[in-house]
């Protein structure tokens, strides 16, 4: 607790304790507020005397003002003790609210200390300790094992595992070799690295996620408006309600003042509009700030408004559904084994650049061994020709195999075949082929069990390389063959084919799809550790390159609203209810405390539930 | 002109929303936006007068809740 939620505790008490006194002292009629009115003091001084200086600045209807008014009326009309009561219990509220807020607060400011307060810049061969702002690009810092690495750089040496966990809510280690790209916010977990710093501290990764993260609340949800507009109106309608209640019923029916100026007093009470506005914003702030320690960032709340009602969802396969990066998916030999044509290909390659090349060497694993390789030819369109261990071996495509007069089998599968021959007779194939993300297909069957109620794939690549991975992920839809300009137009069709509420959500790598996931309702940027032009345009980041992020986020999107939903619905049916019975003499002062500062609490609980979500 | 500031002793988020809505009717000022939940005033507004639109701000906030002060730095 604070120091000054200590103090106020300690008037609670005081109050608490005076009241009592004052319920039990034989004292009679006037006598008895020489007790109630320092009790009445002591526990809500504060309250009168900022309602003063309220009144002073012209500032009438704020929530001191109306309890001053809704107490004093109370003494007015003899109901000392409930005076005294009500101020103690709206107290309590305020206590209670104050410490929930602070520390909600506060867990989420812990969520995002990933910033590390100090650098171990290395200048002249000595280690000084500055902060990260006083590192300029081209500096070498040293991080040590177990420290957060502070700014964003290049390896120069040494060798590391890395933890990018607070980055991306991923648990698997990076590891960082001289020439690999270091990020600031992960931690070095076991070597000492010396870095070459390349961004100052004010654009390094951390910085911009935790900017991003903090002006979240600037980009605000329809809820959030409605509420802050709801708020303007509601407080002086409840209290120009609570005037007339106190004056035209008694005018009419020829009733004692006194019971309905009662009445009137206690929808003073719950005019403030307290709940709503804190706890819609804090259930957003929760939401967005436990998403991020997912490695999930939102925008502001009204990309999480738009992600809850995700109805369709369009991927863009290159990079996003697959890895964009080719790879050997199987090897099919005649006449020898799976490892020996693995080997002859990738010989008989191993002088070429292309990028089928790197795909057989990577897939061989080590560094082909040159010698033995002479007469090497490269032909485009064709292939390779090369003489391995003194044979003569082609690979490449059908129509080099053609030429060596042999015709290969056929091959369904998408992708890129290779086909190789040596000496004239045929060795088999390997078919080379971007390859689908572990994660697309869970990530797909879980959007459509969320109720997204369709999966769309856009590509640029041919029908023959694209339908086949959009069947067996699951994909709705899949639309092939499209220039960058086609992708623009089949996600204005797409938003054509959206009912009610729904929303269309785009996901991409970030690269050359900028257009489109500005179009989209919200786009979500993946795999943007590291790049600055996928957050810049997206409304979600994903920081890494999982698809699986993206159910998450929605399931994450829903909850909160859920969340957001339930405390508006939950405040104004408690406040409509207790102003009803209050109207009709039921529902004393007590309720009425409840309806304000209780539900505010209740509300403030609830929504601290977002930043807990899985 | 951009710039974020740190505000202290801010107690409530309807006074928060209270804060924006003044801010935002001063003269020059382009956008602004006033966090309950961070304690930060975010504020654009003309560069030119600058200092002027702060001193404003200042009164303005000080007027809806006067324990709360916005840090000058």
């Amino acid at each position: 607790m604070t120091r000054k939620q200590k103090k106020s505790l300690f008037r609670i008490i005081a109050g608490l304790v005076l009241l009592a006194a004052a319920l039990f002292a034989p004292l009679e009629g006037y006598w008895s507020l020489l007790l109630f009115v320092p009790a009445y003091l002591i526990a809500g001084g504060d309250v009168v005397w900022n309602a003063v200086r309220g009144i002073l600045r012209g500032q009438l209807f704020d929530e001191n003002f109306l309890m001053t008014i809704a107490t004093t009326g109370a003494f007015f009309v003899g109901e000392y003790e409930e005076a005294v009561a009500v101020m103690l219990f709206f107290q309590v509220g305020e206590l209670f609210q104050n410490i929930a807020v602070s520390r909600s607060r506060r867990s989420i400011a812990d969520l995002m200390d990933i910033r590390p307060d100090s650098a171990n810049l290395l200048r002249d061969g000595e280690l000084v300790e500055v902060s990260p702002e006083e590192v300029e690009t081209g500096d070498l810092i040293l991080v040590k094992a177990g420290e957060r690495i502070p700014l964003d750089g290049i390896v120069e040496s040494g060798s590391s595992m890395a933890d990018t966990s607070a980055l991306t809510g991923e648990s698997v280690p990076r590891s960082l070799t001289p020439g690999s790209e270091a990020l600031s916010g992960c931690v070095n977990l076991n070597g000492v690295l010396e870095i070459r710093v390349t961004k100052p501290a004010s654009e390094s990764t951390v910085s911009r996620i935790l900017d991003l993260v903090e002006n979240a609340s600037s980009r605000k949800a329809k809820v959030e408006n409605f509420i802050t507009r709801f708020a303007r109106v509601y407080t002086p309608c409840v209290v120009i309600a609570a005037a007339v209640l106190a004056v035209l019923p008694p005018l009419i029916l020829r009733q004692p003042f006194s019971d309905w100026i009662y009445r009137a007093l206690s929808f003073l009470v719950i005019s403030c509009p307290c709940a709503l506005v804190i706890s819609v914003p804090l259930s957003f702030f929760g939401g967005i700030g436990g998403a991020s320690k997912k490695g999930i960032l939102f925008k502001g709340s009204s990309a999480l408004e738009t992600l809850g009602n995700a109805g369709i969802v369009v991927f863009d396969k290159t990079g996003t559904l697959t890895k964009g990066v080719f790879e050997v998916q199987k090897i099919c030999p005649q006449g020898i084994s799976e490892p020996a044509l693995l080997e002859t290909c990738a010989l008989a390659e191993s002088y070429s650049d292309h990028p089928i090349s790197h795909s057989l060497k990577a897939a061989y694993g080590s560094e082909p061994d040159r010698s033995r390789v002479t007469d090497y030819t490269e032909e485009a369109g064709y292939g390779i020709s090369a003489t391995v261990d003194g044979k003569t071996v082609c690979c490449g495509s059908r129509k080099l195999m053609a030429k060596l007069g042999l015709t290969p089998p056929e091959v369904a599968e998408p992708g890129t075949v290779i086909h190789a021959a040596a000496d004239g007779v045929y060795l088999g194939y390997i078919l080379i082929a971007d390859q689908v993300k572990e994660d697309a297909a869970e990530a797909i069957a879980k959007l459509k069990a969320l109720g997204v109620r369709k999966t769309v794939m856009l590509t640029g690549d041919t029908a023959a390389a694209g339908k086949p991975v959009a069947a067996k992920l699951g994909l709705d839809e899949a639309y092939t063959d499209l220039l960058p300009d086609g992708k623009v137009a089949k996600v204005e069709d797409l938003l054509k084919q959206k009912t009610g509420k729904e929303r269309l959500i785009f996901v991409g790598d970030g690269i050359n799809d900028a257009p489109v996931l500005a179009l989209a309702d919200a786009g979500a940027a993946m795999g943007a550790l590291g790049s600055d032009a996928a957050i810049e345009a997206a409304d979600v980041v994903l920081m890494d390159d999982k698809p699986g992020k993206l159910p998450t986020a929605v399931s994450i999107a829903r909850r909160t609203m859920a969340i957001v939903r339930q405390n508006i619905v939950f405040a104004l049916a408690v406040k409509g209810l207790i102003l009803l019975l209050g109207a009709m003499g039921i529902a004393n002062m007590w309720a009425a405390v409840f309806a304000d500062v209780g539900v505010a609490v209740i509300a403030i609980l609830n929504a601290m539930r977002t930043y807990r979500l899985k | 002109m951009k710039k974020v500031f740190k505000m202290e002793d801010l107690d409530c988020a309807n006074c928060a929303a209270k804060m924006e809505a003044a801010i935002l009717k001063i003269d020059g000022v382009a956008a602004a936006n006033v966090s309950f939940m961070s304690q930060k005033l975010t504020i654009e507004a003309d560069d030119s007068r600058f200092d002027d639109i702060m001193k404003e701000v200042v009164r303005v906030c000080k007027k809806v809740e006067p324990d709360c002060t916005i840090l000058l730095k």
